[in-house]
């Protein structure tokens, strides 16, 4: 086997703690006034409800006179949940009062770029999308021409890049529908009768989105909506309001307020400080009984919780932050107890090897080995319940949801949010606790400082 | 080090978890459980007021008139500075009725004045309680099949199926720490449970690895080979246990210096789950695997 270069645990080492601080403070870029976020930092992360409070709306019917029944408030309540986790947001309560005819709805709110108010008005959007023959209104503005499909015709919404223009030199977003075999035939036939001479308007919620020429005859079933997105989020979110399909009836914010976090107001600096004494607590317990792996197993600690922290504010400023809830803290420290297992698995085998008169690069390398498959099956256990969980309580249309679609309309945030943490922390186990740490223990070994087997809890000899 | 017989004392460590069941069965029959909102509905009741009210007297006058822990908290809607009573549970119209008239006697200088009341139906109500266990009865069967098939040199099935034993000890183990403490179940618990069910899993694998590589490597009876594993792994459980244990107790400590109730109820059944994993995946899951094989060896023999 080829030795591991001595300069291999100094590399990755700094480049943990480089990873680390970024990952905690952030970068930004200073232009005159303005500030651009290059990695996000801890202070960016957007917590739940349960740690920072947010925004507390009770949706009702538009129109009071209409008496709405039980099924359909829960509808209300199942689309505007998968709306609020559509735009990352998996922490909410969300309560149905069917004696008042009220859906009350509480999350988190932690945005610069939107006001809560306009935020309500996104998430109780009825999002009924209808497909019209030509752009013609009548004097009340609502479209004239024949109805060709509705949102109920569509199968599913993607958003899309594509070029404007013929040369490929422009790109727009554009929102993609796929449509049912009901939608595709309405669709082909009204393609077929325009092509080339019509239009087709697309109406959202009673507003004329766009009013584009027919120019062929479509028969794959597929429709775009162009016009009106500056960003990829902003054709991302309508694809998934309308995949998420439309509100039974229409609602409007019956009333809006904040509230104080549900675990009370000291809550997020307690378990700031907790967090910091119980790492060096961990640090320190591992230096102590393991002495240099201790020290390697710290560093890989280290870079572990970095990763963790970067999956959860995005790290990158382009990415959204995810969620943080409690439980979602509880998945942290369940990920920092797998991270320390792994490392004193690998410990206890170096020294058990080291005792039964093996040479420090024989205990290291047959140590390591001997411990692979126990940290592995202990590793791939939680991970199958990491991913259950994001299944089982995600949205539906999400990577693992969809196993789960057949289940009944259901989505719980705070369990998604461990699921997630869960998840990320057996990952970056895989790549800090096993890959990086033993990478710097076989490195940091042959230095000559280090050649000692007390270093590695041997006898001192 | 001195050898202890694990697979031998079984008998004594099944007699002392079933005692701590026992208890927590008792304590559960005559108490019952504390549900929060979040599981069984609830009232919610909304008042303004001139000025601001303390907090712990409208929490007494709760307990006092309705005879449940009402949660209280300071809200604003539509621009008016509110108090918010949350009441698990139902709610009959006289002690709402009582709980106002106190609330006007005892507060009247605060000047409240209903706000608005809503009556919520259980955010994770029986549609949640489903997709748990649905989510639990996933888990396991996937966990029986990797365990099975991973530990298939040991007979797969017999391994899993004691892990899945460890693991639902944990977990009952966790909700009676919620049922002895008086504590609300409520999101915590959820996180609580699914954080101990990784932890005792690990555990009880890291064992049973222990135990598939000493009997590719041992000719001895079975229960020596058990016996050893547990007291090879001794080291590593109880370092991890105690890594975690003080990682979690830090919390605690900081919890209970700041006083923040929701982190206590959350920290406190969390320790006693990992002591509970460390437990049982040391004398429980092996030994128990030990007795099934045995059993069936000597029925086949």
């Amino acid at each position: 086997m080829k030795r591991t270069p001595k300069w291999a645990f100094f590399i990755v080492a700094i480049l943990i703690l480089v990873f680390g601080y970024t990952a905690v403070f952030g970068v930004y870029t200073t232009y005159g006034d303005r500030t651009d976020t290059v990695i996000r930092s801890v202070s960016e992360i957007r917590w739940g409800i349960d740690i920072r409070g947010g925004v507390d709306v009770t949706f009702g019917p538009k129109d009071e006179a209409v008496p709405v029944d039980a099924a359909d408030l829960e509808g209300v309540k199942s689309i505007i949940e998968q709306r609020l986790v559509s735009r990352n947001i998996t922490d909410y309560e969300a309560y149905t009062d069917a004696a008042e005819q009220r859906v009350i709805v509480r999350f988190p709110f932690a945005s610069t770029t939107e006001t809560p108010e306009e935020a309500v008005k996104e998430i109780g959007k009825t999002a009924m999308l209808e497909f019209h023959y030509g752009n013609e209104t009548d004097s009340e503005g609502k479209p004239t021409g024949k109805l060709v499909l509705t949102g109920n015709d569509v199968e599913s919404a993607s958003p899309d890049y594509v070029p404007t223009d013929e040369a490929g030199t422009k790109y727009e977003y554009v929102v993609e529908l796929k449509l049912k075999e009901s939608g595709k035939k309405a669709f082909s036939d009204a393609t077929a009768e325009l092509a080339g001479k019509g239009k087709i308007s697309i109406w959202l919620d009673g507003e004329m989105r766009s009013d584009p020429d027919v120019r062929e005859h479509i028969s794959n079933g597929i429709a775009t909506i162009s016009g009106g997105f500056e960003t990829y989020e902003d054709a991302k979110y309508l694809a998934d309001v309308i995949t998420a399909g439309s509100l039974p009836f229409e609602i409007e914010a019956k009333s809006l307020g904040s509230i104080s976090p549900t675990m009370g107001t000291g809550a997020l600096k307690a378990m700031a400080i907790a967090a910091v004494i119980a790492l060096i607590a961990v640090c320190l317990m591992m230096i102590v009984t393991y002495r240099l792996p201790g020290l390697v197993a710290a560093i890989a600690l280290l870079g572990q919780m970095a990763a963790s922290v970067a999956a959860i504010t995005g790290y990158f400023g382009v990415f959204d932050s995810f969620t943080l809830t409690l439980p979602g803290i509880a998945g942290l420290i369940l990920s920092i107890g797998i991270g320390v297992d792994c490392n004193v698995i690998t410990a206890e085998a170096v020294r058990e090897e080291l005792r039964a008169g093996k040479t420090i690069d024989g205990a290291i390398r047959s140590g390591s080995k001997n411990s692979f498959w126990a940290i592995f099956d202990g590793n791939i256990t939680v991970l199958i319940v990491a991913v259950v969980l994001m299944g089982v309580f995600g949205a539906s249309d999400s990577l693992f949801g969809l196993l789960f679609s057949w289940l009944p309309m259901s989505t719980t945030g705070t369990v998604y949010s461990f699921g997630y943490t869960l998840m990320v922390g057996v990952v970056t186990n895989f790549i800090f606790g096993i890959w990086a740490s033993r990478l710097m223990l076989r490195s940091v070994s042959r230095l000559k400082l280090f050649r000692k087997p007390w270093f590695y809890g041997g006898d001192r000899a | 080090m001195k050898k202890f017989d694990f697979v031998g004392h079984l008998k004594l460590f099944v007699i002392i978890s079933l005692a701590i069941i026992l208890l927590g069965a008792t304590v559960n029959v005559i108490f019952g459980t504390d549900m929060d909102v979040a599981f069984k509905g609830g009232t919610l009741i909304r008042y303004s007021y001139e000025t601001a009210p303390d907090i712990n007297q409208v929490t007494t006058i709760a307990t006092e008139t309705l005879g449940k822990d009402a949660s209280v908290a300071f809200d604003r809607v539509n621009s008016t500075d509110v108090v918010t009573v949350t009441l698990p549970g139902e709610t009959t119209n006289d002690s709402k009725t009582a709980f106002a008239d106190r609330l006007e006697k005892d507060l009247a200088a605060n000047k409240l004045v209903q706000f608005s009341t809503n009556t919520l139906s259980a955010s994770m109500g029986l549609k949640f309680l489903l997709r748990c266990l649905i989510a639990l009865a996933v888990a396991a069967g996937l966990l029986l099949v990797y365990v099975g098939f991973r530990f298939r040199k040991i007979g797969g099935m017999s391994a899993g199926v004691a892990a899945l034993i460890a693991l639902a000890h944990d977990l009952i183990i966790v909700y009676f720490t919620f049922v002895i403490f008086r504590i609300d179940l409520n999101e915590n618990f959820v996180a609580v449970m699914l954080t101990i069910l990784g932890y005792s899993l690990n555990d009880t694998i890291v064992i049973f690895d222990r135990i598939r590589t000493n009997r590719r490597r041992m000719n001895a009876p079975l229960s020596d080979v058990v016996n050893l594993a547990v007291q090879q792994t001794m080291r590593r459980t109880i370092i991890t246990s105690v890594t975690t244990g003080l990682a979690i107790t830090a919390v605690l400590v900081v919890a209970l210096v700041m006083n923040v109730d929701s982190i206590i109820s959350f920290a406190l059944p969390m320790l006693f789950g990992a002591l509970s994993g460390c437990y049982s995946s040391l004398v429980l899951s092996p030994a128990i695997w030990c007795r099934w094989k045995m059993r069936k060896e000597a029925q086949n023999a």
